[in-house]
């Protein structure tokens, strides 16, 4: 599904390397995690997807579904389906979360060639979804993400990405700033959408997310290259033993 | 060229052409106003409030030519809104094209109705224009008491819900329209005014309002889109112990717009807030000079401006808060930003508080800048194309002059405008 090869990327307005080689491929109906120390790339990965100004790719490509996402605007990969969970939700004062969202999805069904969906028929669809993961409807009134606490804006992004359905998601340290409860909430939110159509890539230092989100495939980023790959039993040894030895290993 | 005259001359050929109606009631009151602009003559680039936006196009004795413009099919503004409608053509009033003069809890005339020696707004008519003129000259609103040609005496008695619109119509490339108004809110009345339109090819107007205890006044303008149309508009307000003020103004084109607004919180508890979004793509100027005096104690004032600029275009902001000794608790709040939709425009800006009172809530800011990049990144990565997202951010920048609309409806209709607006002035 989601088709990495060799991805080489730099800052566009400084000399500075940050992937250097990423290869990484998703299936569908796969879950697959990426952990690594501060610094290491992940979030560039995850933002160079998306399609974040800022970026020069030198190298590599990376496709969905065949189709070269590098070449498309950002509202074109998230209309052929790719989804960014941000590691920092954004604040937009002034836009409703409501308004916000309804624009999204509207617009991603005419890109696909379905019809709008209604006023009616979006305000049930929202509220059914803001339930399940306990976001009371006062938060959706407000403008997007202001003045929501760290948790709430991730519940708000897994929200969204309730709401969009989107075919590849990409999470970027969601289970940060969670209190047990909420984590638990969303890991249910990300089970829920699991199926065999679907691939997750989700970045995270914790094995604790892992623990709810059971992952098919686990990968160590460092340095701007993925160094191992392994299954769910390489988060416990991670969890246990930190990064040394992996690094050690791979320097050797 | 008029302009290199001395400014005595300069004021000789300004008003030459113009008649001075000096009869009746009004008469004592343009000869007042004639003596103070002959006293300060017309204004330069060298006076204080006259440093950011050239006088020159209002010192003239006849107006640059504006062409009438083609909405291409957008169609007036409030025009779904149930109101009853003054239309002035270039001007001049329609009778024809406008409604009854007849409205319940409200008296209304016109300023050109025959004259005989009384009138309720003797009491008003120049009166606040005068008290405005210190300690910031305001030349063209003396010119304009002096020669207003046209206007409405508006008084209002109790509450009521149906908006007064005043349809202003530019019919003639080369209209100069002086329209004076005078309203009066009676203590706990209630009324709201809408204006709409360009008037003419160079329109100057004085609006004087004085609301009584508890009165509440609500002001919407629209100021139409023809391009090459000047406006210098004045709005002198009086507002007396626990009424309410509110004027919000939509300026969306128009070559050069000066709104001038003086506002008095004279009782205890008064609350006055103007606004202003503003729109200018290539050849727009656009100056808001604002003034509240804070006398009263317990009164509340909120200034809220936003221009969005692109493509050359200027916006200036000129706000003061002066607060008197005694305004205790005050609450005064300004904010003047700017969007600038590329490198290319400029914002001017000159935020002034002036306090004499010890316990006062006062802040302002101003602000210029181009579109949040993660915000719109955000929107895009969530589906929303450019232009769209470039869009919501845009009304996401005007949402806090745009909530200074009480009506839903008519803040419904600014929205849309503004919307279009900006799908047809897309990069
Ligand atoms: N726009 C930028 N300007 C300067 N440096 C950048 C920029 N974007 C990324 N970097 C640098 O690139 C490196 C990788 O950053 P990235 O955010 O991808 O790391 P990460 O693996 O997500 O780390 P963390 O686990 O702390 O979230 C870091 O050294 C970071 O400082
Ligand atoms: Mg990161």
């Amino acid at each position: 599904m989601l088709e990495i090869k060799n991805l080489h990327v730099k800052l566009e307005e400084e000399d500075k390397v940050i992937l250097k080689g990423v290869n990484l491929t998703v299936e569908a109906g796969k879950v697959h995690a990426i952990m690594g120390p501060n610094g290491s790339g992940k979030s560039t990965l995850s933002y160079v997807l998306a399609g974040r100004d800022g970026y020069e790719v030198t190298e590599g490509s990376a496709t969905l579904d065949g189709e070269e996402l590098l070449e498309m605007e950002p509202e074109v990969r998230a209309a052929a389906g790719l989804f960014l969970a941000f590691q920092y939700p954004v604040e937009i004062p002034g836009v409703g979360n409501m308004t916000f969202m309804r624009t999204a999805l509207n617009a991603q069904r005419k890109v696909r060639g379905e019809e709008e969906m209604s006023a009616g028929d979006f305000l049930k669809l929202v509220r059914e979804k803001a339930k399940a993961l306990k976001i009371d409807a006062d938060m959706m009134k407000r403008p997007v993400n202001v003045g929501f606490s760290g948790g709430e804006k991730k519940r708000n992004e897994i929200l969204q990405m309730a709401v969009l359905e989107p075919r590849m998601c990409i999470l970027d340290e969601t289970d940060s700033g969670l209190d047990v409860d909420a984590l638990k909430l969303v890991s249910e939110g990300v089970n829920a959408l699991r199926d065999a159509g679907r691939g997750f890539l989700v970045i995270t230092h914790y094995q604790r997310l892992l623990d709810h989100i059971q992952p098919d495939v686990v990968h160590i980023m460092a340095n701007g290259r993925i160094v191992k790959t392994g299954g769910p039993e390489l988060a416990l040894e991670v969890e246990k033993n930190g990064y040394a030895d992996i690094l050690a290993a791979e320097e050797a | 060229m008029a302009e290199a005259l001395p400014k005595d001359d300069l004021l000789a050929a300004r008003i030459a052409g113009l008649s001075f109606p000096n009869e009746g009631w009004q008469a004592p009151a343009r000869f007042d106003a004639l003596a103070r602009l002959t006293a300060m003559g017309l204004p330069g680039r060298r006076d204080e409030y006259w440093r950011y936006t050239d006088p020159a196009s209002f010192n003239r004795a006849e107006p640059f030519p504006a062409p009438t413009f083609d909405d291409d099919g957008e169609g007036m503004v409030f025009e779904g809104i149930d109101r009853l409608r003054l239309v002035f053509v270039d001007g001049v009033f329609d009778a024809e094209a406008s409604d009854p003069l007849a409205l319940d809890h409200v008296e209304i005339g016109l300023l050109s109705a025959a004259q005989s020696d009384i009138h309720w707004a003797r009491e008003l008519y120049g009166v606040l224009e005068a008290r405005g003129q210190v300690p910031v000259k305001r030349p063209f609103a003396a010119l304009n008491t002096a020669f207003a040609t046209e206007g409405v005496l508006i008084r209002v008695t109790g509450y009521v819900p149906r908006p007064i619109a005043l349809i202003y119509i530019h019919s003639s490339d080369t209209s100069d329209a002086m329209l004076h108004h005078c309203i009066r809110v009676e203590s706990g009345a209630d009324v709201t005014i809408l204006e709409s339109g360009p008037a003419a090819a160079r329109f100057t107007k004085v609006m004087e309002v004085d609301v009584a205890e508890g009165g509440r006044f609500h002001h919407i303008r629209a100021q139409g889109r023809d391009h090459d149309r000047r406006a210098s508009t004045h709005i002198f307000a009086r507002v007396a112990g626990k009424g309410l003020f509110k004027s919000f103004t939509l300026t969306a084109n128009g070559v050069m717009t000066r709104n001038e607004a003086v506002i008095e919180l004279v009782g205890d508890e008064a609350v006055a807030h103007v606004a202003g979004a503003a729109m200018g793509d290539g050849r727009f100027h656009h100056d808001d000079t604002v003034f509240v005096t804070h006398e009263g104690e317990c009164c509340e004032s909120r200034q809220v401006f936003k221009k969005v600029l692109k493509n050359g275009a200027t916006g200036v902001f000129q706000g003061k808060i002066l607060v008197k000794p005694g305004a205790q608790k005050t609450d005064g709040y300004q904010i003047s930003q700017s969007l600038l939709l590329d490198g290319d425009s400029v914002f001017l800006a000159k935020p002034e508080l002036e306090i004499y009172a010890d316990d006062v809530k006062c802040s302002h800011g101003s602000t210029s800048g181009a579109i949040d990049e993660t915000a719109l990144f955000y929107l895009r990565s969530r589906g929303v194309p450019l232009k769209a997202a470039q869009s919501l951010l845009v009304l996401a920048f005007l949402a806090e002059a745009i909530q200074e609309i009480e009506n839903e409806e008519i803040a419904e209709d600014i929205r849309q405008r503004l919307e279009n607006w900006l799908a047809r002035h897309e990069h």
